[in-house]
């Protein structure tokens, strides 16, 4: 009894002199090196390969500043769930080594900025057009060349060339298909603030697939349109849903008639609960920003001491067979011609998508502030 | 027998370097995150910090905010203090498994409680379904106020089940006897004798549950309450601006600051301990007819808070594996999650120069240290993180992004944790024998090694094991700060509920649930050898 209290009170006192050195920081990687011993002694391997990689990564640094490194950096936006697959692929292929930081999209613009000019990034994949203004907004972001540009229309891609768009997404309306029939459905998204729908819509104000929507709708409509939808909507009692994922969700259950999501969702859906799913997609006809196509992209940063990798990674993103990915994986639009999509997807070109400049997206200050004077958010 | 010394001694005697040293050394550390915020605020001057300051959304939000803190923690001690009782010092049948149980509901991550919360309680979730052939065609909402306050109960009572629990094993039963013997009946000697003594563990977890409602996103988004926390999200997630959010966060700062200042009125000036050298333990009281309500309170809770969520998760990864979903198990992740979180609840030790500073020591800057430290609690995770992402890129890029560098985040954020326990733990203790050995010769590193902290240790490893328990879950620091290509147990079940891979999620979700009960049964099995 005693010995085990004698032990305790030594563990306890090198732990306490170990946090003591961490917090110091006196001892140079101390602390860095102390967790790391500690992970590596584990059994599994998996885990013992990311300390390794960790390892690398700090070296792949002080590597990278002479010029030799041939590894990469990435921070997604988009999860490795969506894209991991096809970093493997391109891993592969390239024998490059690449590194990828999973995080939410505007978190990790946040960091960014946050890490100035020492980020240890060398491209930002992000989930949506806007996060990618914002970062591009501080002059973070280089001008991408042309080889990386042109196989995406330019409607997908920054005006200034800092950002590439690679895969797109289309808004939709679902439907609880047992409350509603497509013919029932009106031909304009902006004909939901008709006081039919009271009470039967659901809505992710917060999700920045909306925003963008809705910033959308401000440059088509103009300012007072977009108010005037906005007031429509709220005024019909929307249910107010955290994301795409629990308006999606709650359509099929009936707990709304209609919600308004992004069209993979549904897919993603049918995929885990099968052809039962109780909601379906519904493209409004009209040709107006109701089926309006947003993309995610990415870009290199000005601190990458990896730009020729860094525009190679882009380059296969863009390329063939990632888009081939995107379209029967994620259920994405690819936005390079040629690339066959699915059958359960109306194609793109079917879609009448507004004449919109997705660069024009990233005012989503004025979005908010619109979203929070009409009560919305 | 044992004594209640009301009147706390003035000490002339300075704490030792071993004691303030390290505490200061926490308490530079807890700065770092709040000289950050003040950085970032006055980024675009004075001019924007008082007019965000003073919005008057802004502070209806906080007002929300306030509600929502005041109602979870009333709520969540109101459950938590019987069900302590009931499992430490009662003939409940299975009282240590239902100690487990209860105390598990704390590994559930918020946002995984919130979304099966919503998708079993909504208007039309399971729980309709279950109920329609009964012609019940929609629940009432449980978005807003009520529904986030709910979620947040049950995943935050344990705080205060497991400081109360500690403490009353702690306790010495001879006062209770006393009463007893003279004649008080269980009742009134519970309410004047077992609950006075009690008060600083059950404040101490009171504390925690308050400070957690305030800074979690992940409920109050998911049933859509318009809380604080959700406002600083929603300035980075939407806004991309770091200015507005940091201003809030400081706010929060501030809130958390009058919170402390409450719970220092409401900890009281008194002083328990023991005087007989060894605990007895109690004689269990039997409940006798009461024993079915008993048993239906824990089991109503432990449903809520654990096994319909759990149930729920296993729901989803049966329902995707059987519509060909591949079953992965993430033993990598597994071991990360544990890994790091055993390096935080080791880490976490230096709780106990901050609680032998405070208790030992009362004054004006051990109250402030040991305060401090309650700072990285109060601020929400992702506000934390950019601070370290801030000082590390900037200043120590050759520890950002490694595991020392995450285990210290995860030590600021979750430190009070175990210095909560730690300090109810040494209010048991009588300081006689602490000065015997010292007046004996012995060195103050050697009482605390020897004395203190053996007799302390069911605090202390209380406090680690909230550490830990709260580490194997966080997110947002893990997700900016850990080495590149590092996965946790929580970011693997982000990654598939941020895609709505609910199969994907619940493999994960449920592993987790799983690796915790581990420690949490060694908790409770310690128990019974002492």
């Amino acid at each position: 009894m005693r010995s085990i209290k004698l032990l305790m009170a030594m563990a306890m006192l090198v732990a306490l002199a170990a946090f003591t050195a961490a917090c110091g920081g006196t001892e140079e990687g101390g602390g860095g090196n102390g967790g790391r011993g500690d992970g590596g002694n584990g059994a599994s391997e998996e885990s013992a390969m990311e300390e390794s990689m960790a390892e690398e990564s700090g070296m792949e640094e002080e590597a990278a500043s002479s010029g030799e490194a041939e590894s990469l950096t990435v921070y997604s936006g988009r999860s490795a769930e969506l894209i991991g697959p096809v970093i493997d692929q391109f891993i592969e292929e390239s024998g490059m080594e690449v590194q990828v930081r999973y995080g939410d999209t505007a978190e990790l613009a946040a960091t960014i900025l946050e890490e100035g000019e020492n980020s240890p990034a060398d491209i930002y994949f992000a989930q949506d057009a806007g996060a990618l203004g914002a970062v591009a907004q501080e002059d973070l972001l280089t001008e991408l060349p042309e080889e990386v540009l042109s196989p995406v229309e330019d409607r997908f891609n920054s005006p200034d060339g800092e950002w590439v768009g690679i895969s797109g997404r289309a808004r939709v309306v679902s439907y609880n298909t047992e409350a509603l029939t497509e013919e029932e459905l009106p031909d304009s998204i902006l004909d939901f603030t008709d006081p039919e729908w009271e009470g039967r819509i659901g809505w992710a104000p917060t999700n920045g697939s909306l925003q963008a929507f809705v910033t959308a709708l401000r440059i088509t409509e103009g300012e007072d349109g977009a108010r005037e939808w906005l007031e429509g909507i709220q005024a019909n009692n929307p249910t107010v849903y955290e994301d795409n994922t629990t308006t999606l969700e709650a359509t099929a259950a009936g707990e709304v008639d209609v919600g308004f999501v992004n069209h993979y969702y549904l897919f993603r859906a049918l995929d885990e609960q099968g052809e039962g799913f109780g909601a379906r997609n519904y493209y409004p006809r009209d040709g107006d920003v109701g089926a309006l196509i947003n993309v995610a992209g990415a870009g290199i940063l000005q601190t990458s001491d990896n730009v020729e990798e860094a525009e190679q990674f882009l380059g296969y993103m863009v390329g063939e067979d990632a888009q081939q990915y995107f379209a029967d994986e994620t259920f994405e639009y690819p936005l390079v011609e040629g690339v066959e999509t699915s059958d359960e997807l109306v194609p793109l070109s079917e879609i009448e998508t507004p004449e919109i400049d997705l660069s024009n997206l990233d005012d989503l200050e004025g979005t908010l502030e619109l979203m929070e004077e009409t009560g919305v958010l | 027998m044992a004594a209640t010394n009301k009147e706390f001694r003035k000490r002339s005697a300075r704490p030792p370097r071993v004691v303030w040293l390290p505490a200061l050394v926490v308490a530079l550390a807890m700065l770092m995150p709040l000289a950050y915020l003040v950085i970032r605020s006055l980024d675009s001057g004075w001019v924007e910090f008082f007019e965000t300051v003073l919005d008057g959304g802004t502070l209806a939000v906080l007002a929300n905010s306030i509600v929502l803190a005041a109602i979870v923690t009333s709520a969540a001690v109101a459950i938590a203090v019987p069900l302590a009782w009931l499992t430490a010092r009662t003939d409940l049948p299975g009282r240590k498994t239902w100690a487990i149980l209860a105390a598990l509901p704390l590994v559930i991550p918020s946002y995984v409680g919130g979304f099966v919360l919503v998708s079993t309680l909504g208007p039309r979730g399971s729980l309709q379904g279950a109920l329609e052939p009964l012609g019940v065609e929609r629940l009432p909402e449980i978005y807003g106020l009520p529904g986030a306050a709910f979620a947040l109960v049950l995943f935050t009572y344990p705080y205060v089940f497991l400081t109360t629990r500690a403490a009353l094993r702690g306790l010495d039963p001879a006062l209770e006897y006393a009463s007893r013997s003279l004649g008080r009946g269980s009742w009134p000697t519970f309410f004047s004798v077992t609950l006075p003594q009690l008060r600083p563990a059950i404040v101490a977890g009171a504390l925690l549950v308050a400070l957690y409602t305030l800074a979690d996103f992940g409920v109050v988004s998911l049933l859509q309450y318009d809380s604080f926390s959700r406002a600083i999200y929603l300035q980075y997630r939407s806004a991309f601006d770091r200015t507005p959010a940091a201003i809030l966060a400081l706010m929060l700062v501030a809130l958390t600051a009058v919170i402390l200042i409450i719970e220092a009125r409401t900890r009281g000036r008194a002083r328990y301990f023991q005087t007989s050298g060894a605990v007895r333990t109690p004689r269990p009281t039997p409940l006798g007819k009461w024993k079915i309500p008993a048993l239906a309170f824990c089991g109503g809770i432990v449903s809520l808070g654990l096994f319909i969520p759990a149930g729920i998760l296993v729901f989803w990864l049966v329902r995707g594996v059987s519509s060909g979903e591949p079953l992965r198990i993430v033993w990598g992740a597994a071991w990360s999650s544990v890994s790091v979180s055993a390096m935080a609840a080791a880490a976490a030790l230096a709780a106990l120069p901050v609680a032998i500073l405070a208790v030992r020591f009362p004054g004006r800057a051990s109250g402030l240290v040991e305060r401090l430290t309650y700072v990285g609690y109060a601020l929400p995770g992702i506000v934390l993180a950019l601070a370290f992402v801030f000082f590390g890129a900037n200043y120590a890029p050759w520890a950002y992004q490694t595991t020392g560098i995450l285990v210290l985040a995860y030590v600021i954020h979750f430190l009070p944790q175990a210095v909560g326990a730690t300090r109810s733990a040494l209010l048991q203790i009588r300081p006689s024998v602490e000065e015997a050995a010292q007046s004996l010769g012995r060195s103050p590193l050697n009482v605390i090694a020897t004395i203190t902290a053996p007799l302390a240790q069911r605090g202390i490893f209380a406090g680690a094991a909230l550490v830990f328990l709260t580490t194997m879950k966080e997110l947002p620091a893990t997700l900016l700060l850990s080495p590149i290509g590092f996965t946790t147990l929580a970011t693997s079940v982000w990654n598939a509920t941020s895609e709505a891979f609910f199969a994907r999620a619940a493999a994960p979700a449920l592993l987790l649930i799983i690796v915790c009960a581990v420690p949490m049964y060694f908790l409770v099995i310690r128990e019974r050898e002492k």
